[in-house]
């Protein structure tokens, strides 16, 4: 029989598939059930968010970063309000940090909550995401107390936090700590030793260190590779280095691994609110520099200077000095950078965003080669990509 | 720490004086000013020298300055773990020069650059697949530039009778707003849509033409001149 030309088979995945996460179109070329290479068509959700924040004053520029990775919204805003502040040369007072801190983590905990259930979803088990989920819920309830919005909170602003927490907030939130690891252990029993899961995130996408570095992967991705690096250690803000916390590390860097390390951040992060919460310093919330935080809405009933410096803040908003800083946080999928340039006016001259999950998502074509297609779907969801973040 | 970092900023000035050319630092973070063709050696050396290791690309991103000679400003930011630094390098560049490549230094360049090419219209030599990523497939311009406008050229909805997405021109029901806050005294430059009803049509023509604020001034500012005299 003669010799027959045998095509590879390509296939489109998404832009609809549910464990795309969003609006993902991958392009496979397959070898039979064996992927060739994988090339990520990304951008369906670009809205132009870098160029709409240079046409916005700073405050209008921050609940942009709400809507960028929707999952963790706290440590966006927590990344531009630090180069803001950076730039203007701005002091926060202690309880406005602490405050901030509190939320970030939350943000932590809501982000790998939904990380690691649609993972597990991804891979077959559907109950984590029916019992974690319920406490997602109450997560966005406490920031809906504090801020007004469930999810889009626009509450960590230039200059410290938009408004003070009403008090039995923070006791409402160290129940709910007590309560939550429980559930965590709960999660676990359920995927950490179970054999399905084993099976399909064992020993799957695996990333070595030095290829982590080329790739630029942070956060969990590079530490579930071995590598403990955290910027909340690292290069702390916000007065992260009182706070006593581990950082946990994977040996393998495959799915499993990365998985791992989600959940015990949980944990850690746990640890950071219930410190938080013991030792949450008093006195305001901002900082004091009128032409920077607007005033008390009771001040401006009485006050001429209140009155005025409102409508100027919310008009021309303020005047940053020029210069240009890279700020960096620690968001719960790696580093979230604000690249931003101001010239001396009351706009960003350029506001570059540097999403972790852009460089975590071309590195997928590295991870699945040489995998089945169903494990492309376990790599797209151990990676924990938001399309928000990386299309802007 | 930031005398460590001025240290560090002349040990690789002094090591690669013909690529880079200035280094400088700024709110505590090193800004490194390279010449476009050298970046690469730049990029190797800060990789795999011993007392730099930044090891980790974390960002290139495009800056259009339309009133600079070359236009386009290219930032590397580059992390080392090893010394818990960071490195900004800065190149510059136009419309038609190509810059070369990272993706041989850095493999995660390749979105970046490929990025800035979407958005700037950086060209990038020899970059192995430099195709469009964030905007539309067929989509024309370079969106991040600022002589590009907020609103863009086309806009798109459903046919009903085509029954396919189609491309139209933009259209506004109101004018785009943007306010001059630098020059607060004189307001918005130009006619807003209905301002030609409270007016003489005589004088919209004019103000519409040289921006109606100036005029005003001069006017105002001529008899107080007189009266000096």
């Amino acid at each position: 029989m003669a010799e027959t030309q045998i095509r590879n088979f390509n296939l489109n995945f998404g832009p609809q598939h549910p464990s795309a996460h969003g609006v993902l179109r991958l392009v496979l070329e397959m070898d039979g059930e064996i992927i060739e290479r994988a090339d990520p068509h990304i951008g369906l959700l670009h809205r132009g968010t870098e160029k709409l924040i240079e046409h916005k004053n700073y405050l209008q520029a921050v609940p942009y970063f709400d809507r960028l990775d929707y999952v963790s919204p706290q440590n966006q805003e927590h990344a531009f309000a630090l180069a803001v502040e950076k730039l203007l040369g701005l002091v926060v007072p202690p309880r406005g940090q602490a405050l901030r801190v509190l939320f970030a983590e939350i943000g932590r905990v809501l982000n790998h909550i939904f990380s690691v259930c649609t993972f597990a979803m991804d891979t077959g088990a559907m109950t984590p995401m029916l019992w974690l989920f319920e406490e997602r819920e109450k997560l966005m309830e406490f920031c809906e107390r504090a801020s007004g919005a469930r999810m889009h909170m626009n509450y960590f602003r230039p200059g410290g936090v938009a408004f003070d927490v009403p008090p039995e907030l923070l006791d409402d939130i160290a129940a709910w700590a007590e309560t939550f690891p429980k559930l965590i252990d709960d999660c676990e029993t359920l995927l950490t030793e179970n054999r399905i899961f084993k099976q399909r995130t064992v020993d799957i996408g695996v990333i070595t260190a030095d290829e982590c570095f080329d790739w630029g992967f942070t956060g969990p991705n590079l530490r579930a590779a071995g590598v403990p690096w955290d910027l909340r250690k690292a290069q702390p803000y916000d007065g992260y280095e009182r706070f006593d916390f581990d950082i946990p590390i994977g040996k393998h860097g495959d799915c499993y691994d990365r998985y791992l390390v989600r959940i015990h951040e949980l944990r850690q992060s746990l640890r950071i609110i219930d410190q938080c919460l013991g030792d949450m310093p008093g006195g305001s919330c901002k900082s004091d520099d009128r032409k920077i935080t607007p005033p008390r809405r009771a001040d401006m009933k009485n006050s001429m200077e209140a009155l005025i410096h409102h409508f100027k803040l919310f008009t021309e908003g303020y005047h940053v000095p020029a210069g240009e800083t890279y700020t960096a946080v620690e968001a719960p999928k790696g580093e979230f950078a604000v690249y931003l340039i101001s010239d001396g006016t009351n706009k960003p001259y350029r506001c570059k965003i540097r999403a972790p999950g852009f460089a975590h998502l071309q590195a997928m074509e590295l991870l699945s080669k040489g995998h089945m297609l169903a494990d492309v779907v376990a790599n797209i969801g151990s990676l924990d990509v938001v399309f928000g973040e990386i299309d802007r | 720490m930031d005398l460590a970092l001025q240290d560090l900023g002349d040990y690789i000035v002094g090591h690669l004086p013909d690529e880079v050319e200035d280094n400088e630092i700024k709110l505590g973070e090193l800004i490194l000013s390279a010449k476009a063709d050298g970046v690469i050696k730049v990029l190797k050396f800060l990789r795999d020298d011993v007392n730099c290791r930044f090891k980790q690309l974390v960002d290139i991103c495009g800056v259009d300055y339309p009133d600079r000679s070359p236009r386009f400003e290219v930032v590397y930011n580059l992390l080392s773990l090893a010394h818990n630094n960071r490195v900004r390098v800065k190149i510059r560049t136009d419309e038609e020069t190509p810059v070369p490549t990272a993706t041989g230094v850095f493999s995660a360049a390749n979105w970046w650059e490929r990025e800035a090419w979407d958005l700037y219209g950086i060209y990038f030599s020899e970059h192995p697949d430099l195709r469009r990523i964030l905007t539309d497939y067929g989509f024309e311009g370079h969106p991040l530039r600022k002589d590009f406008p907020l609103t863009g050229y086309v806009e798109l909805r459903y046919d009903d009778e085509q029954k396919r997405v189609v491309y139209e021109p933009v259209k506004l029901t109101q004018e785009y707003r943007d306010f001059d806050f630098l020059s607060p005294w004189e307001g918005v430059q130009r006619m807003l849509p209905g301002d030609e009803k409270a007016g003489d049509p005589d004088l919209d023509g004019e103000a519409s033409e040289t921006g109606g604020g100036e005029d005003d001034k001069d006017d105002a500012e001529d008899p107080d001149k007189k009266e000096d005299a």
